[in-house]
């Protein structure tokens, strides 16, 4: 059966999503990151939807259902990378992805992340106090 | 085109998204419409098992457009004006489809008659007016 990758990175887990996700493909990938965030105990879910031309509120609900679901488990969820159209089409169409925070690529989501869990990623900036895109 | 299963809805999007680009639709008016359709055609599959899309291309007073007509023979849909309220829904899902739907195109027409079906048209122009 297709699935979509999911890697571990210390404590977060990390999804890159290459194409247009079809019901099943998406359903299969929701079960095994739940499934994963409660065995490893992942603090943080990274999604980066940056190659996702499409989000509808099949889609939308999925994302939905992910960071709510990990949340439970004491785990935030990042989308990253939502492109622009997607995003003007999903205001309009109404979707709000609730609980899900989004960030513009990888790294401010991995920033977002360490910020929300409490730890901190680079001592050394902690003056800089970098800006997230917390669209929340 | 005929919708029997999930597994359309992919291969129906691109479609789309072919009829969008030989017009030379923007970029954020493909996406709208895509996702459009996408909500009408999880309809037609959710409540309908299925039915039948046209795609065309379309022109008027010099513009040009896709309009695409989604037909099916399911129960259809008694109180229209219900359905089309942002969150209403049988399916115990958002109800956000059908009024999303009708935001993100320029066009927007549904009949339905109960017992014999729904059929549901949307034209989205070029430059998204
Ligand atoms: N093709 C159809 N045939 C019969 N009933 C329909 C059809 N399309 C929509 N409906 C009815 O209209 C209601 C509203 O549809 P809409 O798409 O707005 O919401 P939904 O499908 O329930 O939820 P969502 O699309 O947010 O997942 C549906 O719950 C269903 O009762
Ligand atoms: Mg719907």
């Amino acid at each position: 059966m297709d699935r979509i990758p999911i890697l571990k990175m210390g404590q977060f887990l990390l999804v890159t999503i290459q194409v247009d996700l079809y019901d099943r493909l998406a359903l299969n990938l929701e079960n095994d990151l739940i499934n994963m965030v409660s065995k490893t105990g992942a603090r943080g879910v990274l999604i980066d939807i940056s190659a996702v031309s499409i989000v509808d509120s099949f889609m939308g609900r999925i994302l939905g259902n992910i960071a709510s679901m990990s949340r439970i488990m004491d785990a935030e969820t990042v989308v990253v990378g939502m492109q622009p159209a997607v995003a003007i089409t999903l205001v309009e169409l109404g979707l709000t992805l609730q609980g899900v925070y989004t960030a513009l690529d990888v790294e401010k989501g991995m920033e977002l992340l360490h910020d929300k869990i409490g730890t901190i990623e680079h001592p050394e900036d902690e003056e800089e106090e970098a800006p997230h895109d917390d669209i929340d | 085109m005929q919708i029997v299963r999930e597994q359309d809805v992919v291969p129906f999007r691109n479609r789309v998204k072919e009829f969008a680009t030989k017009i030379g639709m923007s970029l954020v008016n493909q996406t709208k419409l895509i996702t459009a359709a996408s909500e009408l055609v999880r309809n037609m599959l959710k409540y309908a098992n299925g039915g039948k899309i046209l795609l065309e291309i379309i022109s008027k007073n010099a513009q040009t457009g896709v309009r695409l007509t989604f037909i099916d023979e399911g129960p259809g849909i008694t109180d229209i004006k219900q359905a089309m309220q942002d969150g209403f829904s049988t399916g115990k899902s958002l109800g956000l489809g059908l009024p999303g739907a009708k935001r993100l195109v320029n066009e927007f027409d549904l009949k339905s008659k109960p017992g014999e079906g729904t059929t549901v048209t949307v034209t989205h122009w070029k430059n998204g007016r």
